[in-house]
């Protein structure tokens, strides 16, 4: 395998984004930092992928005026999944591991505010046997918080604490949309959204955009003079159903986990935990002790931009390489009902 | 004035779905008041069905007529509801192992608050009394001990192969800064191009991103409201949400002064009188029933004037 | 760094038609997929990872179906992408997967797309209505019908072309029994005579609305080596441009020349109209035969045609294209860039049955999706590659 890093990071995380759903307007500042921290242009970048959904733009190809952000005349070497960035992320390190490039950037984009999130997200269930009840993501995740309440696994304290914590690292994230930590004890006695879950252990809607550049070797010398090197990526997938798999433990996650050769000697792990149970579900899964530092961003319970929140997980975490916080951490990103599928990023300092 | 023109627009269909033989075994027993699960390899009984084997991955053809009755395994209260959910005032969706299967199903449960529904609580149907075959033809309640006592029966229930899944999304759509100035200039009868600060090139309408270099393009440059045809079609066919009657001619017209042409309609001469190179002028709507759209222009039509030479258009084709 | 050498050991696809009502949609993709792992001898837990791809999601309203259908895939408990390039998306998809070979992550990998299109309707899921934009009033055919009139004005073809291009193709989906239209008696006099819908456009030269779905099994060098005939994976590329854009060429977009050029030098082939032996091409609309042998490099600018004329294209030509019978014999759109990408499989396999091209030893995928701005290709062999 080569050896790939994560060079190039920018974010733009907002309650109401009132632009267009293609984004192309608020990509272009971000692209500009990518540039600006890696000294490179555009003829720099050998593969270009992006990730979004045509249903939360509300149309279809929503993604193909996107990339004029970038600028795409001459044409560019580039692909799109329907997936959060950080599966594009992925798709790019394949692409460098083939050797066919060395260089990368990949963006995520989402207007979640031009619908009603929740609701669209139902979209995604099945759609002969669920949908057309139109259960929305939050009850999906209440019905998992309540088989860990009820099988004890963990209790409302747990919940508020991870919310708490969370919270008050959002203080210090320009990007966050919700911030302001309080008590346990305040937390708790907020009215009930979809019981077990308050709001606050929902992640709020948000619109956002980030952009993540990797490069391999020297490139990634070139451009950051303490690249977060990927020693593992991997993801895997559960199945959809509720009812086939056990919804208080994540085996995807475990499964990724044991991909990238576990996760031991970890400081400190993003992890893309769209509710506040569901971090501890990762934690168990990803086999993180309680001595690895999660979420100093915040989490996506401080923001949670639909399609680039996970690879936002990945660049917060790279970050603390770049700036010598950690030699060790984790990026993890989540798609799909009640942690469906999972990829874990693993990057070290060297 | 906001920095951005909104407006809403709703994404509606009614999606035609084919069920296959086991979701289509599932439906019709649900139009029969009848729950049918499937047997899985492992031996478990699964409902609804899954339409191939979690372990062996083949079809699943094993069928097990079930009670309408099971057991609460979670549940949440769904405090503010959305739209086409079971209940418009608030209600709970709980996972439900129905008696005989092994794994949980998905469905609501008629409550009236969240102190009436708990883990390990018995529930039963509550079969609509017309029925269509679809997951909506129940919703679960508590099980008062008269189980089934009011049960409907279809047993001669039409198959069910199937359905009509009506999916209906309202967003606000928003135009960005470029094209909203764009569209505000058309509400006063102006065509406004915008420059791109590094090709040079005239955008009408606009962008947020000039698809070549990649920035905003910004300078403003009224444009005039005739151009050239480029290049164009005859549109024959009669299709859905047609406004005009066939034949007629969709074209690109070059508007002097700009880089780029717009698509837009040609009247006021026989279709197949069109040409390319053709010079058009814009025909503006009346002024009273001018917005902030493209549409403020009914159409193009021939200014007469000599057609432009191929040369001064072919690179715009 | 070198990348592992992968190839196709496996093929399948489902009858297209414009319903299928006897399937669901994991129904219509394990068709596919079934007959692909029949083919390559494996079952669902033999392959490491699964690559879906489709085009937009508005088509059958399900946002991001491959999360439900995880399961019925056997996708649960594996790596699963969803890959969406526009109408290029199968093609893109078979990349992505062989990619995952080639970066060295996986073995077998299994790699599906679909369309199940008779869920909704194609015209209503591409033109949501946008406020404050004109509606092009001009339906399906009328986007690309400009383009067409522009390729011809140019090149100065004959008004007969993509007459011949559809009645060729229409004869060899006569040869192909998964093809959506079987069309007895094609000739050139009855496309002419056909309507004109989006004039320069007949009716017959255009490409029908299908379910369907197309997989393959991608396999790295030791796993392939195994097999009787693999088809090789010499090269693969993508290229995107602008929807729109100043000046920009939509007849002969600078994406396709481009993707094109580098496709051909990644292979190392000099001369592709005689050292690629056939080529199935994306042409849902005739005239785009002529418009993509240019912009692919087989014939100079406004030379496509002649190609086309001469019978060069046709099954016993120089440069047969589209044996299959193309986009305008079967077209389930998210599947549609992989059936090409899976014909060029099968006639390097020898495995194409009545639509087989004597002696084919390599053969060009070709899938393009959007307005003409996104492509993916590649070029598969009867022979490892050597680079």
């Amino acid at each position: 395998m080569r050896d790939v890093a994560v060079v190039g990071f920018a974010q733009r995380q907002m309650k109401d984004f009132d632009g267009s759903p293609s984004m192309a307007e608020l990509l272009v500042p971000i692209l500009g930092e990518c540039y600006e921290q890696t000294g490179w242009q555009k003829k720099d970048i050998g593969f270009w992928c992006s990730g979004s959904s045509d249903y939360l733009a509300g149309r279809s190809f929503s993604f193909v005026s996107a990339i004029d952000a970038i600028g795409v005349l001459p044409p560019v070497n580039e692909s799109h999944v329907e997936m959060d960035a950080a599966w594009a992320l992925y798709e790019a390190w394949l692409k460098i591991q083939t050797g066919e490039v060395d260089t990368a950037l990949v963006f995520g984009f989402g207007k979640a505010s031009a619908g009603v999130l929740r609701r669209t997200l139902a979209l995604q269930l099945d759609p002969y046997t669920m949908t057309p009840l139109w259960p929305d993501t939050v009850c999906l995740a209440a019905l998992q918080a309540r088989l860990g309440l009820d099988a004890g696994l963990w209790d409302e304290n747990a919940l508020a604490e991870v919310v708490n914590r969370s919270l008050t690292d959002a203080e210090k994230n320009e990007y966050a949309v919700r911030a302001g930590g309080s008590s346990v004890e305040e937390l708790l006695a907020r009215p009930m959204f979809a019981d077990p879950l308050r709001k606050h252990d929902c992640a709020p809607v948000t619109d956002g955009a980030a952009a993540i550049v990797l490069a391999a070797g020297d490139r990634a010398r070139e451009a950051n003079q303490r690249p977060a090197w990927i020693s593992g990526i991997a993801h895997s997938s559960d199945g959809l159903h509720l009812g086939t798999r056990d919804l208080t433990t994540s085996g995807s996650a475990e499964r990724a986990a044991a991909a990238v050769g576990g996760t031991d000697g970890v400081q400190i792990a993003e992890l893309h935990a769209p509710f506040s149970h569901q971090e501890l579900v990762l934690r168990s899964a990803l086999g993180l002790g309680e001595d690895v530092r999660l979420n100093p961003s915040g989490g996506a319970l401080a923001a949670n931009p639909m399609f680039s929140a996970g690879a936002i997980r990945i660049g917060e975490a790279a970050k603390k390489i770049w700036d010598g916080t950690a030699d060790k951490v984790l990026g993890h990103a989540t798609s799909g009902p009640a942690l469906q599928q999972n990829l874990v990023c693993v990057m070290e300092g060297r | 004035m906001s920095r951005t023109l909104q407006a809403p627009v709703t994404v509606a269909f009614d999606y035609t779905r084919s069920t296959g033989p086991v979701i289509g075994r599932f439906l019709t027993g649900l139009k029969q008041a009848t729950i049918v699960g499937g047997r899985l390899s492992d031996g478990r009984v699964a409902v609804p069905p899954p339409e191939y084997d979690p372990v062996s991955h083949q079809a699943v053809t094993e069928f097990v007529e079930l009670p309408d009755t099971g057991t609460v395994t979670s549940w949440t209260w769904v405090s503010e509801p959305v739209a086409g959910q079971p209940s418009e005032s608030a209600f709970a969706y709980a996972l439900i192992t129905i008696d005989g299967a092994d794994t949980p199903w998905l469905h609501a449960v008629d409550v009236a608050s969240p102190d009436d529904i708990s883990t390990g609580m018995r529930v039963r149907a509550r079969w609509a009394a017309e029925r269509t075959g679809a997951v909506t033809d129940l919703v679960f309640v508590p099980d008062d001990g008269t189980t089934s006592a009011d049960r409907p029966t279809e047993p001669d229930a039409e198959e069910v192969s199937r359905i009509i899944t009506p999916v209906s999304l309202d967003y606000r759509y928003a135009a960005s800064p470029e094209e909203s100035s764009f569209f505000r200039g058309l509400a006063e009868g102006r065509i406004l191009g915008q420059r791109c600060p590094k090709c040079r090139k005239v955008y009408v309408p606009p962008r947020g991103a000039c698809p070549t270099d990649g920035v905003p393009t910004s300078e403003e440059v009224e444009l005039s409201d005739v151009g050239t045809v480029t290049t164009f079609c005859v549109v024959n066919v009669p299709f859905m949400g047609q406004k005009i009657k066939p034949p007629y001619v969709s074209a690109y017209v070059l508007l002097d002064g700009a880089d780029i042409a717009l698509q837009h309609l040609i009247l006021e001469i026989p279709a197949e009188e069109v040409r390319m190179g053709m010079r058009v002028k814009a025909v503006w709507k009346p002024r009273e029933e001018w917005g902030t759209s493209i549409e403020n222009i009914s159409h193009f039509a021939p200014t007469g004037e000599p057609d432009a030479d191929f040369d001064t258009y072919k690179h715009h084709l | 760094m070198s990348k592992t050498p992968a190839a196709v050991i496996g093929i399948g696809q489902t009858h297209h038609r414009a319903k299928r009502e006897d399937v669901s949609m994991a129904g219509l993709c394990r068709e596919a997929m079934d007959r692909a792992l029949e083919d390559a001898g494996l079952t669902l837990d033999e392959v490491d990872a699964i690559v879906i791809g489709k085009a937009p999601d508005l088509f059958e309203g399900v946002m991001m179906p491959e999360l439900y259908l995880a399961e019925a895939l056997g996708a649960a408990g594996k790596p699963l992408m969803r890959v969406h390039t526009a109408g290029s998306v199968g093609g893109s998809t078979a990349i992505v997967a062989s990619s995952l070979v080639q970066a060295g992550v996986h073995k077998r990998v299994l790699t599906v797309a679909f369309e199940k299109q008779s869920e909704s309707n194609a015209m209503w899921a591409l033109s949501v209505p946008v406020p404050f934009v004109m509606p092009v009033h001009a339906g399906a055919g009328g986007y690309f019908a400009p383009h067409v009139r522009s390729y011809i004005r140019r090149s100065e073809a004959p008004s007969h072309i993509g007459a011949i291009v559809a009645a060729k193709d229409r004869n060899n989906a006569l040869k192909n029994p998964y093809a959506h239209l079987h069309s007895e008696g094609t000739t050139v006099e009855s496309v002419l005579a056909s309507q004109m819908l989006w004039d320069p456009i007949h009716y017959d030269e255009t490409c029908p609305s299908s379910d369907g779905a197309c997989a393959m099994v991608i396999a790295a060098e030791d796993v392939a080596k195994t097999y009787e005939a693999p088809a090789w994976i010499h090269g693969t590329v993508m290229r995107s441009e602008p929807t729109s854009a100043a000046e920009r060429d939509q007849v002969n977009p600078q994406a396709g020349r481009e993707a094109a050029a580098a496709l051909w030098k990644a292979t190392g082939i000099t001369d592709p109209a005689r050292e690629i032996d056939c080529a199935e091409i994306y042409v849902p609309f005739a005239w785009f035969e002529p418009m993509w042998i240019e912009n692919l490099g087989f014939a100079p600018e406004g030379a496509g045609w002649k190609l086309t004329e001469a019978g060069e294209t046709a099954l016993d030509g120089s440069l047969p294209i589209n044996m299959s019978g193309g986009v305008l014999s079967s077209n389930p759109i998210g599947a549609s860039g992989m059936l090409r990408f899976a014909e060029a499989a099968l006639q390097v396999r020898g495995r194409a049955g009545e639509h087989q091209v004597d002696g084919a030893r390599r053969a060009l995928g070709h899938a393009y999706g959007g307005g003409s701005q996104f492509f993916s290709m590649w070029v598969v062999g009867a022979e490892p590659p050597s680079n």
